[in-house]
């Protein structure tokens, strides 16, 4: 599963820290550091954070959609 | 005759059980100014920017001569506020001394560790129901799991719980503006120095003999009275408010059984149901102890230096202007940034644990427990305006599972 | 198919190709499905891999908290799109309206989104920068190659640049226990983008945690050993440091080379745009099937006297390319403006630095709460007597208050009380640009609404 926190939205609220504390930390008083890829086994622990967060900030995957590529071919 | 101002009419006990149509009426001004120099503000947009507006204090001793100063113990006492009622730096200097041991970045598992303990005193509570027709979810449930998780988290025995509860009470009560009599006043006054001479006698122990929770833990960092008005501060807070949060979702379950069926087949729906409860009856509906230090101009109106004002959370989180169809209770909402909690600096301190209790609580009542109805509808209320929820709330069972 | 008399044609089988499959890229893509394109969608990318995240390349994944290939960014939702990934745009042919490829191949378009974004500047003397140790910071490849050296145990590492990107991996080898040397170039940290007086908090900052900082110092040169390894680095003064790692943070160039001869303005400082992203030709006229956003995008803010900002932000990556997608797919009454407030962030030695506004604009500043001695402060950047920029230490939760006072034109220096107004900084400084840009026209712009469809531009008139 992926993540991304928008961290200019972000302001340290820390809940995700507090819920998910395996996915989520803050480095100093403030800043939050993420982990972008998680497994299963945290997915209920990280939308828990996802919806706690005071400022909706963390964006979590909503598609498993494979990435369709287009071989080259030459011409 | 004139009609009672709106923040008399939302005091008043006969609108306890729905006070939304008054928050409706109250959002058509989005500033409202009561004849007493009090400001109301009540749309989203606007209660959100005044709670990250620094010209706005939570020390009530800068408002004009006057006014109540909620949260400023009388000089004579010689107590500190506790860190709610101050601003920065005093502020965050003791917020983060009192976050150390009870959060990140210093503790960040120090929640997550106790939610095996909170599961296991859901399942004694719900064990409990076995054999009866009808319980009190509040008695019988809501009102003791926060109590014993606060006194968990703060290293107080739980067997004292019968000695401060009415302490408690009210200490919270206090909260209310119509508190204002001075009967009220005095009983607080009394009611704070009981609590506060059990809680330094505790903390005086903790010193000499650290155990489990946060207290001991802030013992060395902190002054005796500032850790005494914090210990305060969370005692109360932890008992006062996560009850209502319990209760108000059971309510809105058991008033909405198409949610509930749904809930019932997909237990995942917890996560956005239980913040659909914090937007839709939020357990903490205004703040009424804000001041304004500067002139502030806010949609249109000016609140001068020195006005009392009162942010109306609860009625924001009904504006339509931020949230589709606002009355309606929808767990599917996306993008609910809700002011449940409050925002900014003096965001509610025990958010945290009041979600864990609230996950370790909602789905397994709702797994083991088969409702059969209401029995009164609306609830009987607590008298508190500020921290409304139901004093009872007796519904019929009809069966318990493992 | 003409421009705009054909949208609902366009939104139901054009041939949408975007450039770039980045954050942007991506961001857009979701867009245009989500506002109900459901044509042809290509997404090209010089690199291998689906689109990923890049801020945590310089913190999380130098720490080892996260490997840079976990870094592939969430969806919004499924796009439905052709991905050619690992295969450069070479050419755009606006005659015959189709991108050329490395590999030859060439793909048609009806709409061209072009999200090149920027690459790491290399290091000026081609030699010195294939040396075995040197590196630069930009890619996933990039951040993985570093963090491999890092691991294995390095004597000491020299950052060349204390930008941003050079002080985040200064504080990132500083956690992991390296010994750090930082060369700048100006008198402080961050100086660029910040001013004088914060980068002296900066400063304190990285000697604080260790580092070896050395300012008004540049790079000579870069000294490998006989079998190709950096072992030496020269200073302009004169002195030399052993240094088995050097870090190259001199900036971004905008990857706009593809695009010569194109007819496009585009070139060193981005591809030039209007308000809703439609690319410039050459002679200033814009182009109706041509888009561009993020990194690579310059475009006139209101704001700040329509300058043509070029934003190399997470946010306005994000902001600019949904207004892109939108604009590409709609009709002209119905396309947007991008009013974006410029905002950035950065983690380095656990302060958490935020700015909303363009502080490099700024000819006065005020700390407005806390204290920069504590490195806990919301400092406010005036500009011509107006609010035109924040930046918090440590104070995140303040700064969208700071926000909606520039976006309203308030007034500097801000004269009310607030809580945490200290004394000692009350008096407006010089905020101590290397290069301040001297003011030029008269009316200020007020941004209005709270959702991007209500946000338009309303003119206030001048302050006196």
């Amino acid at each position: 599963m992926r993540l991304v926190v928008d961290l200019n939205r972000c302001q340290g609220f820390a809940q995700c820290v507090f819920l998910a504390p395996d996915v989520f930390s803050l480095h100093g008083e403030e800043a939050l550091l993420f982990s972008p890829r998680f497994d299963e086994e945290h997915r209920d622990r990280v939308e828990k954070a996802a919806a706690a967060c005071p400022v909706q900030a963390i964006l979590v995957d909503y598609s498993d959609e494979p990435t369709k590529r287009v071989e080259s071919h030459v011409g | 005759m004139t009609p009672d101002p709106i923040s008399a009419q939302i005091i008043d006990y006969a609108n306890r059980a729905d006070p939304y149509p008054l928050y409706a009426e109250l959002r058509k001004t989005p500033v409202i100014r009561e004849d007493d120099g009090t400001y109301l503000v009540s749309t989203y947009h606007e209660v959100r920017s005044l709670a990250n507006d620094p010209r706005l204090s939570n020390d009530t001793s800068n408002r004009l001569p006057g006014y109540a100063r909620t949260g400023q113990p009388a000089e004579e006492t010689g107590l500190p506020p506790s860190f709610i009622f101050t601003d920065p730096p005093v502020h965050d200097r003791l917020r983060d001394t009192i976050n150390r041991p009870f959060g990140p970045p210093h503790s960040p598992r120090f929640l997550d560790d106790l939610r095996g303990e909170l599961a296991t005193v859901v399942s004694g509570l719900l064990d409990a129901f076995k054999g009866k027709d009808q319980v009190d979810i509040v008695e019988d449930f809501s009102y003791p799991l926060p109590v014993t998780a606060i006194c968990r988290v703060l290293g107080v025995p739980r067997e004292d719980e019968p000695r401060f509860h009415g302490w408690a009470d009210a200490l919270a009560s206090s909260l209310d503006p119509s508190s204002g009599g001075d009967n009220h006043q005095e009983e607080a006054q009394r009611a704070r120095q009981e609590l506060g001479a059990y809680l330094a006698d505790l903390i005086e122990t903790k010193r000499r003999h650290p155990g489990p929770g946060i207290l001991s833990a802030l013992a060395p960092d902190m002054t005796p009275a500032d850790l005494e008005a914090t210990a305060v501060l969370l005692l109360v807070a932890g008992h006062e408010t996560t009850v209502n949060a319990i209760t108000n979702t059971t309510l809105t379950l058991l008033r909405h059984p198409d949610v509930l069926e749904r809930f019932r087949n997909e237990p995942q729906l917890a996560v956005p149901l239980i913040e659909e409860v914090l937007r839709y009856e939020p357990p903490v509906q205004f703040i009424p102890f804000t001041t304004a230090l500067a002139d502030i101009d806010v949609a249109g109106t000016t609140i001068p230096k020195g006005s009392p004002v009162w942010l109306m959370l609860a009625a924001a989180n009904r504006d339509p202007a931020r949230f589709h169809d606002p009355d309606r209770f929808d767990p599917d909402r996306k993008d609910n940034e809700h002011l449940g909690f409050y925002t900014g600096i003096h965001y509610c301190f025990g958010a945290p644990l009041a979600r864990m209790e609230l996950h370790a609580a909602v789905p397994e009542l709702f797994r083991r427990v088969k409702f059969s109805g209401l029995l009164e509808d609306p609830p009987p209320y607590r008298a508190n305006a500020v921290l409304r929820g139901p004093r009872h709330l007796p519904v019929a069972i009809d069966g318990l599972t493992a | 198919m003409s421009a705009d008399t054909d949208v609902e044609v366009l939104r139901r089988q054009g041939r949408i190709v975007v450039v770039g499959a980045s954050l942007a890229g991506l961001r857009a893509a979701e867009t245009l499905r989500e506002q109900g394109f459901t044509g042809s969608l290509t997404m090209i990318g010089d690199e291998p891999y689906e689109p990923y995240d890049r801020p945590p390349l310089s913190k999380q994944a130098l720490l080892g908290r996260a490997r840079p290939e976990d870094t592939a960014l969430p969806r919004r939702r499924d796009i439905d799109a052709e991905w050619r990934l690992g295969v450069a745009a070479e050419e755009l042919d606006r005659d015959a309206k189709r991108v050329i490829l490395a590999n030859g191949d060439s793909v048609p378009y009806d709409r061209l989104l072009i999200t090149t974004g920027t690459r790491a500047r290399p290091w000026f003397h081609p030699e010195e920068a294939a040396l075995e140790g040197v590196f630069v910071l930009r890619t996933r490849d990039d951040s993985a190659r570093l963090t491999r050296k890092l691991a294995g145990g390095v004597s000491r590492v020299l950052v060349i640049g204390a930008g941003f990107t050079g002080s985040e991996v200064a504080s990132a080898c500083r956690e992991l226990g390296l010994d750090v040397t930082v060369a700048e170039r100006g008198p402080a940290p961050l100086v660029g983008a910040l001013g004088g007086v914060i980068g002296a908090v900066a400063d304190r900052l990285q000697r604080k945690h260790g580092v070896d900082l050395r300012c008004g110092i540049s790079v000579t040169a870069l000294e490998g050993d006989d079998v190709g390894r950096l072992k030496r680095a020269h200073l302009s003064d004169g002195s030399a440091i052993d240094v088995e790692v050097a870090v190259v943070s001199l900036g971004a160039m905008r990857n706009t080379e593809w695009l010569v001869g194109s007819g496009l303005a585009a070139g060193p400082r981005g591809i030039a745009c209007d308000a809703g992203c439609r690319v410039f030709d050459v002679n200033g006229i814009v182009t109706d099937d041509i888009y561009a956003a993020g990194d690579v995008a310059r475009s006139p803010h209101p704001l700040f006297d329509y300058q043509f900002l070029a934003l190399e932000h997470w946010g306005n990556a994000v902001e600019q390319s949904k207004i892109a997608a939108h604009n590409m797919i709609c009709a002209g009454p119905e396309r947007r403006p991008h009013l974006w407030l410029p905002m950035f962030w950065s983690t380095q030695f656990g302060v958490n630095i935020k700015s909303v506004g363009v502080p490099s604009l700024g000819d006065q500043l005020g700390v407005a709460q806390g204290a920069l001695a504590e490195e806990r402060f919301v400092a406010v950047y005036g500009y011509r007597g107006r609010c035109i920029a924040a930046v918090s230490f440590d104070g995140a939760k303040w700064l969208g208050f700071y926000e909606e006072q520039i976006a309203s034109g308030a007034p500097f220096p801000l004269e009310y009380r607030t809580v945490d107004r200290r004394t000692e900084m009350l008096q407006p400084v010089d905020p101590a640009f290397p290069d301040p840009h001297l003011p030029t026209h008269g009316a200020t712009v007020t941004l209005t609404g709270h959702s991007p469809t209500e946000r338009r531009v309303e003119f206030v008139p001048a302050h006196a």
